[in-house]
C-alpha cells in the first residue's frame, strides 16, 4: 500500500513541476531532409539559449530553447542560408545570441589579440636571441664549488644522456 | 561546543598566521635563526589548527547540526553520508576553509622543507604566512562557516542535487590542492625576487626547489579538472565534456600557466637561464588561481557552475587579489632586471624548444583569459553584450595548441645549449611517417569523412609515437643488446619516465577529444516502451519505465537495451530522471554503456505522448566514439607528474643530507 501511494505521489511530483511552470516544450521534430537537419544541428551549437547560463540551444532543456530550435528549423526549411538565419537571430536577440562574437570595432582585440601576443613574444625573442652571444662565460671556481655543494647528491642515479656541461 | 571550538580554531589560525608572518620577516631582517624557527613552528601550528576547524565543520555536517547556519542551508538529514561530508566544501564558506587548509598545509610542508638557504626560506615562509593572513581574515570576518542560527530549523535546505555525485564530492579537494598549491611557487618566487642575486649558482638551485611544488600542484589540478569534466559529462546529460564555460576557463588558466611554469623551471634548473621568466610564471599561476576564485564567487560571470554569488565578498577577494599580485608584480618589475644571468643557448636547442612551448602556452592562456573576460570588459565599456563560446576558442586556442603539440616530440630529443635539428629530424622520421599513415587510416575508417578530424588523429598519433621514439632513442632500443637497453631503462631517471608518460597521455587525450568531437552521433525521439531509436551503429530500445525511491529523491527509471543494429551484443542500461522534493529540482542520471573505448550515452527525458496517444519518453542517445580516452589521457598525465615528483633529484632535503 505504501509502495502504491508513494508511486502515485512520485508520478504527481515528477509531472507537476513541469506542468506548473510552463507548458512542456514542444518535442523536437527533425527536418525530413537529412542535409538540412545536419545544418540545423550545426547551427544549434553556435546559438546561445537566451535565458540560460552558458548553454547552447542544442543542449538546453528550456522551453525557449525548443522554440529557438523550431525557429531555426523553419527558416532552414524555408530555404534561408546559415548566415541569414544567424542575422535574423541577431536582429531579434542581439549579438549575445551567437557564441561566435561578431568582428567589429569593439571586438578587434578579442579576435586578433592571440595572434598579436604570439607575434609580439616571437619578435621579442628573436631580437633577444640576436643580441646575446651563444656561449656561456665559464663559471668561476667559487661558483663551481657553490653549485656543486648545492646540487651534490651521491645517491642520484646519473642521467645517462646528460653531458657534464648540463650540471 | 565543537562548533564554537571550530570557530575559535579559525580565529587562532589567523593569529598564528600573523605571528608566522611577523616572526619570519623579523627573523629574516635580524638574521635570527631562533625567530625564523619560531615562524616555522607557527606555520605548522597554523595548519594543524585549520585542520581542526575543518574537522569541526565536517563533524557538524556529519551529525546534521542545523543550529549552524551553513549546515542548515546546505545539508539535509536524508542525504547519504558521503554527500553530507562533501557538503562541508560545497558552499562558499566551507570551500574557503578548505582553501585555507590547503594554503596552510602546503605552508607547513614548506616550513618543514630542508636544504633551503636561510634568507630564501624565511622570506618564503613570511610570504606564505601573509597569504594565510589575508585568506583567513577573509574567512573569519566575512565568511564564518560556524555562524549559529537561532532558532535552529528542524530540517536543512539540502545541497544542490546536481552536486550529489561521487566525482563532484572529490573534485573540489583535488582542484583546491592544485589551485592553492601554486601559492608555494608564488611565495618562493617572491622570496627569490627579494633574495636572488645575478649569480648563476642561485637560479639552478631555485629551479630545483620550485619544481616539485609546481609538479604536485599541476598534477592535482589535472586530476581536479578531469573529475569536474567527467562529472559534467555524465551528470549534466548534454553529451559534452568541455563547454568553454567561464568557470571551466577559470580553472584552466592556472593549469595552462602551471604547465608553462613546469617547463620553464626545467630550463632554470638545468641551465640557470630564464630565471626572470620562471619567476614571472610562478607569480602569474597563483594570480590566475586567485582570479578564478574571484570570478566564481563574485557573481560577475554567468555560468552553470558559479556558486555562492555575493558581490560584496567578490570585492574583498578582488582587493586581496589586487594587493598580493600587485605588490608581487611591482617587486618583479623592480628586481627582475637586476637578476639577469644564466646560461646562453642557441635558438635550436632544448632550451629553445622549451621557450617555444612557453610562447604557445602563455599565448593560449592569454587567449582563454581574453575570451573569458572580454564580454565583461565590453559590457562595462559600452554596454554591448556578446557571447564568447566554443567556436571562438576553436578558431584561436586550438591553432596555438596544435602548433605547440606539433613541435612537442622534438623538444626532449634536442640537446641542451645547441641542438642538431637534422639529427632530430632523422630520429623522428619513422614516427612522422607512421603518424601520416595513422591520419590516412583515420580518414578511411571513420564516417563521415572529415579531413581535419583525420589530421587530428594523426596529431594524437604523432604525440604518442614521437614520445616513444624519444624513449627508444635513450634506451638504444633494438640498436643495442637487450641487456644494454634494460640497463639504460633502469638508469633512466624517474623524471624522464614522468615526462614520457605526461606527453603520451596528452596524445591519448588528443585522440579521444578529436574522435569524440568529430564523429559523435546524436539521436533523439519520443519512445513508447518497446520502441527503438538508432544512433550510428547502435540501436537503443526502451524496455520499461518505473518509479524508484532513493534516499532523498524519487526517480523515473528507464531500463533500456543497447544493441548493435542487427540486434547482437545486447546490454541493459538504466537512465533516471530524479526529482528532489526538498529543493524542487530535477536532475538526470545518464545511462552509460561502455563499449570498448566508446560510450553509448542515454538520457531519459520528459514524459510525453506519441502520435497514437501512448505514454512516451523523450530519449536522447549519443554514440561517443573513443570518449574513454578523453578522461584516460589526463589520468596518465597526472601519473606522469607523480612519477616525476618521486624522482630523487627533486626531493627537498636531499641536498642537506649530502652536505652533512
Amino acid at each position: 500500500m505504501r509502495r502504491a501511494l508513494l508511486t502515485a505521489f512520485a508520478v504527481v511530483l515528477i509531472a507537476t513541476p513541469v506542468a506548473a511552470q510552463e507548458p512542456p516544450p514542444t518535442p523536437d521534430r527533425p527536418l525530413a531532409d537529412a542535409t538540412q537537419e545536419a545544418r540545423a544541428q550545426a547551427l544549434f551549437n553556435d546559438i546561445r539559449c537566451v535565458v540560460c547560463q552558458h548553454e547552447a540551444i542544442a543542449d538546453s532543456p528550456a522551453g525557449i530553447a525548443a522554440d529557438m530550435r523550431r525557429l531555426v528549423r523553419e527558416e532552414i526549411a524555408a530555404g534561408r542560408s546559415d548566415q541569414q538565419v544567424r542575422d535574423d537571430l541577431v536582429r531579434r536577440y542581439g549579438d549575445f545570441v551567437l557564441f561566435t562574437p561578431p568582428l567589429r570595432g569593439g571586438t578587434w582585440l578579442l579576435w586578433f589579440g592571440p595572434l598579436a601576443i604570439v607575434l609580439a613574444v616571437g619578435v621579442g625573442l628573436l631580437v633577444m636571441a640576436r643580441r646575446r652571444p651563444v656561449e656561456t662565460p665559464a663559471l668561476t671556481a667559487a661558483e663551481e664549488a657553490d653549485l656543486a655543494r648545492i646540487l651534490a647528491d651521491q645517491a642520484v642515479r646519473p642521467d645517462t644522456d646528460a653531458k657534464p656541461s648540463d650540471h | 561546543m565543537i562548533v564554537e571550538l571550530g570557530a575559535f580554531a579559525l580565529i587562532l589560525a589567523l593569529v598564528l598566521a600573523v605571528l608566522q608572518t611577523g616572526m619570519a620577516a623579523a627573523g629574516r631582517l635580524r638574521r635570527s635563526p631562533v625567530l625564523a624557527g619560531a615562524a616555522e613552528g607557527a606555520a605548522l601550528a597554523c595548519a594543524g589548527v585549520v585542520a581542526l576547524a575543518f574537522a569541526a565543520l565536517i563533524l557538524a555536517f556529519a551529525v546534521s547540526d542545523f543550529s549552524v547556519a551553513n549546515v542548515a542551508a546546505n545539508s539535509h538529514t536524508d542525504k547519504p553520508m558521503l554527500y553530507k561530508v562533501a557538503a562541508a566544501w560545497g558552499s562558499h564558506e566551507g570551500s574557503l576553509v578548505l582553501w585555507c587548509l590547503v594554503l596552510t598545509g602546503f605552508g607547513a610542508v614548506l616550513a618543514r622543507a630542508r636544504g633551503l638557504p636561510f634568507g630564501l626560506k624565511a622570506s618564503a615562509v613570511a610570504t606564505q604566512g601573509l597569504l594565510g593572513v589575508l585568506f583567513l581574515a577573509f574567512a573569519v570576518f566575512t565568511s564564518n562557516p560556524f555562524e549559529r542560527l537561532d532558532p535552529a530549523p528542524f530540517q536543512g535546505g539540502s545541497l544542490n542535487p546536481l552536486l550529489q555525485d561521487p566525482a563532484l564530492a572529490f573534485h573540489p579537494p583535488f582542484l583546491y590542492a592544485g589551485y592553492v598549491g601554486f601559492s608555494v611557487c608564488f611565495s618562493l618566487a617572491v622570496a627569490a625576487l627579494i633574495e636572488g642575486r645575478a649569480n648563476s649558482s642561485f637560479w639552478p638551485a631555485w629551479g630545483r626547489w620550485v619544481r616539485p611544488w609546481a609538479l604536485a600542484s599541476w598534477a592535482f589540478l589535472t586530476v581536479g579538472i578531469t573529475l569536474g569534466s567527467f562529472w559534467a559529462y555524465y551528470e549534466l546529460g548534454w553529451g559534452g565534456w568541455w563547454f568553454w564555460d567561464p568557470v571551466e576557463n577559470a580553472s584552466f588558466l592556472p593549469w595552462l600557466a602551471g604547465a608553462a611554469l613546469l617547463h620553464s623551471a626545467v630550463v632554470t634548473e638545468r641551465r640557470g637561464a630564464l630565471a626572470g621568466w620562471t619567476t614571472f610564471l610562478a607569480l602569474l599561476t597563483f594570480t590566475f588561481s586567485m582570479l578564478g576564485a574571484f570570478l566564481v564567487r563574485s557573481g560577475v560571470l554567468t555560468s552553470v557552475h558559479a556558486f555562492a554569488v555575493d558581490p560584496e565578498r567578490g570585492l574583498m577577494l578582488l582587493a586581496i587579489l589586487g594587493a598580493t599580485s600587485g605588490v608581487a608584480f611591482a617587486l618583479f618589475a623592480w628586481r627582475a632586471p637586476q637578476l639577469k644571468g644564466g646560461g646562453m643557448f642557441a635558438p635550436v636547442s632544448r632550451e629553445g624548444a622549451l621557450v617555444l612551448n612557453n610562447v604557445f602556452l602563455t599565448a593560449a592562456s592569454a587567449t582563454v583569459l581574453l575570451g573569458t573576460l572580454y564580454p565583461l570588459i565590453l559590457e562595462a565599456a559600452n554596454g554591448a553584450t556578446i557571447s564568447v563560446g566554443p567556436p571562438y576558442f576553436a578558431l584561436t586556442f586550438n591553432p596555438l595548441m596544435i602548433a605547440a603539440l606539433l613541435i612537442l616530440p622534438a623538444g626532449p630529443l634536442l640537446s641542451w645549449k645547441r641542438g642538431d635539428l637534422k639529427g632530430v629530424g632523422q630520429r623522428l622520421a619513422l614516427a612522422a611517417g607512421l603518424s601520416i599513415l595513422i591520419a590516412l587510416a583515420g580518414w578511411m575508417v571513420f564516417e563521415p569523412k572529415k579531413a581535419l578530424s583525420a589530421a587530428g588523429i594523426g596529431l594524437g598519433g604523432w604525440l604518442i609515437l614521437g614520445t616513444l621514439a624519444e624513449v627508444a632513442e635513450r634506451l638504444r632500443l633494438f640498436r643495442a643488446p637487450l641487456a644494454e637497453t634494460l640497463r639504460r631503462a633502469r638508469a633512466l631517471p624517474l623524471g624522464a619516465w614522468g615526462t614520457t608518460l605526461a606527453h603520451a597521455g596528452l596524445g591519448v587525450f588528443v585522440l579521444g577529444a578529436v574522435v569524440e568531437t568529430g564523429y559523435r552521433v546524436e539521436a533523439a525521439r519520443a519512445l513508447a516502451p518497446g520502441q527503438t531509436i538508432e544512433a550510428g551503429k547502435w540501436a537503443v530500445t526502451l524496455d520499461s519505465v518505473g518509479v524508484v525511491e532513493g534516499p532523498n529523491y524519487l526517480a523515473e527509471q528507464g531500463k533500456l537495451t543497447v544493441t548493435l543494429r542487427d540486434g547482437s551484443a545486447p546490454r541493459t542500461v538504466t537512465a533516471e530522471r530524479r526529482f528532489f522534493p526538498t529543493g524542487g529540482q530535477t536532475t538526470t542520471e545518464v545511462g552509460l554503456d561502455f563499449r570498448g573505448l566508446d560510450d553509448v550515452y542515454v538520457v531519459l527525458g520528459e514524459r510525453g505522448r506519441t502520435a497514437a496517444d501512448e505514454p512516451a519518453w523523450n530519449v536522447r542517445v549519443w554514440w561517443n566514439p573513443w570518449a574513454r580516452l578523453i578522461f584516460l589521457g589526463p589520468a596518465i598525465m597526472a601519473l606522469g607528474g607523480l612519477l616525476s615528483l618521486l624522482d630523487r633529484r627533486l626531493r627537498l632535503g636531499v641536498n642537506r643530507k649530502a652536505a652533512a
